[in-house]
């Protein structure tokens, strides 16, 4: 019980708000108000991001799409896809449900600071978008010396 | 008798399969009917054609995928707008589709099922001669 008052586990909490601020930083703060440029949940495509010390993972669930007519920028600590799918509707047949995405589409997502802008790579497979984005230096703990 | 009846238990199904069903995406679609048959299209990002699997059952069509991402080692998730990475989506079939010619194409995450109707409820253009 005691053992809470143990320093080792100061650090551990540390770490877990640590942890919270990044995720803040990449999502919007949860409690206090969302960004300006951050998206409803169910916006178009679907994003899931992961990231290591080394490099930050995105995932856009973008099926059918020309990879030629989508457009990925980095400014600053913001990453934005644009695209276009548009869906050819069959004529003169009749239609009972039309719940895909047609349209153009555009997502921005607010990286960490770290992230090295010129070392980004891009592919499209099986409908899945994975840009990579390589982090300039390790994100782990860093000692801050005092002179 | 399907697999999934050996499977699981009456009355006592197996918490694995149950979860499992759970956390399945339902695929979005488009659906559409011309005259000699159905077509259907449905986005299921990240499947390829080895994690795809299509049924018939007696009158239940299954769609079923396994969405397969590259995941870096040691990856912690920061956000995720996509939960799971299974589809599933059942649908039932009206007798007068002919559910034997099914043709089914897969690219890009774009799964495109046909389903043509049995000759006898296709249309006949009956020719009229000239008297």
């Amino acid at each position: 019980m005691f053992d809470r008052m143990n320093p080792i586990d100061d650090t551990l909490f540390d770490e877990f708000r640590r942890v919270e601020r990044e995720m803040d930083r990449m999502m919007g703060p949860t409690t206090k108000p969302g960004g300006i440029r951050d998206a409803a949940r169910g916006s178009y495509p679907p994003v899931n991001i992961g990231a290591t010390a080394e490099q930050v993972d995105i995932y856009l669930f973008a099926a059918g799409l020309n990879p030629d007519a989508v457009e990925i920028t980095i400014h600053q600590q913001l990453l934005s896809v644009a695209g276009e799918r548009p869906l050819i509707t069959e004529q003169g047949a009749t239609y009972y449900r039309q719940e895909r995405f047609d349209g153009t589409f555009q997502r921005a997502i607010t990286l960490p600071g770290d992230v090295d802008p010129d070392r980004v790579d891009a592919s499209y497979r099986d409908g899945v978008l994975h840009i990579t984005i390589r982090r300039s230096e390790p994100s782990g703990p860093r000692q801050i010396e005092i002179h | 008798m399907t697999d999934k009846s050996e499977i699981t238990t009456p009355g006592k199904p197996s918490p694995q399969l149950r979860q499992e069903s759970e956390w399945a995406m339902k695929p979005l679609i488009d659906v559409f009917e011309d005259d000699t048959g159905l077509t259907l299209h449905a986005d299921m990002p990240g499947v390829s054609r080895q994690g795809l699997d299509i049924t018939v059952d007696s009158d239940t069509l299954t769609l079923e995928g396994k969405a397969d991402i590259a995941m870096t080692e040691g990856m912690t998730p920061l956000y995720a707008d996509v939960r799971s990475n299974r589809y599933r989506r059942s649908f039932a079939l009206s007798r007068e589709l002919d559910t034997e010619h099914i043709e089914a194409t897969l690219r890009d995450g774009v799964l495109i099922l046909r389903i043509p109707k049995l000759k006898q409820y296709q249309p006949r253009r009956i020719e009229i001669r000239a008297g």
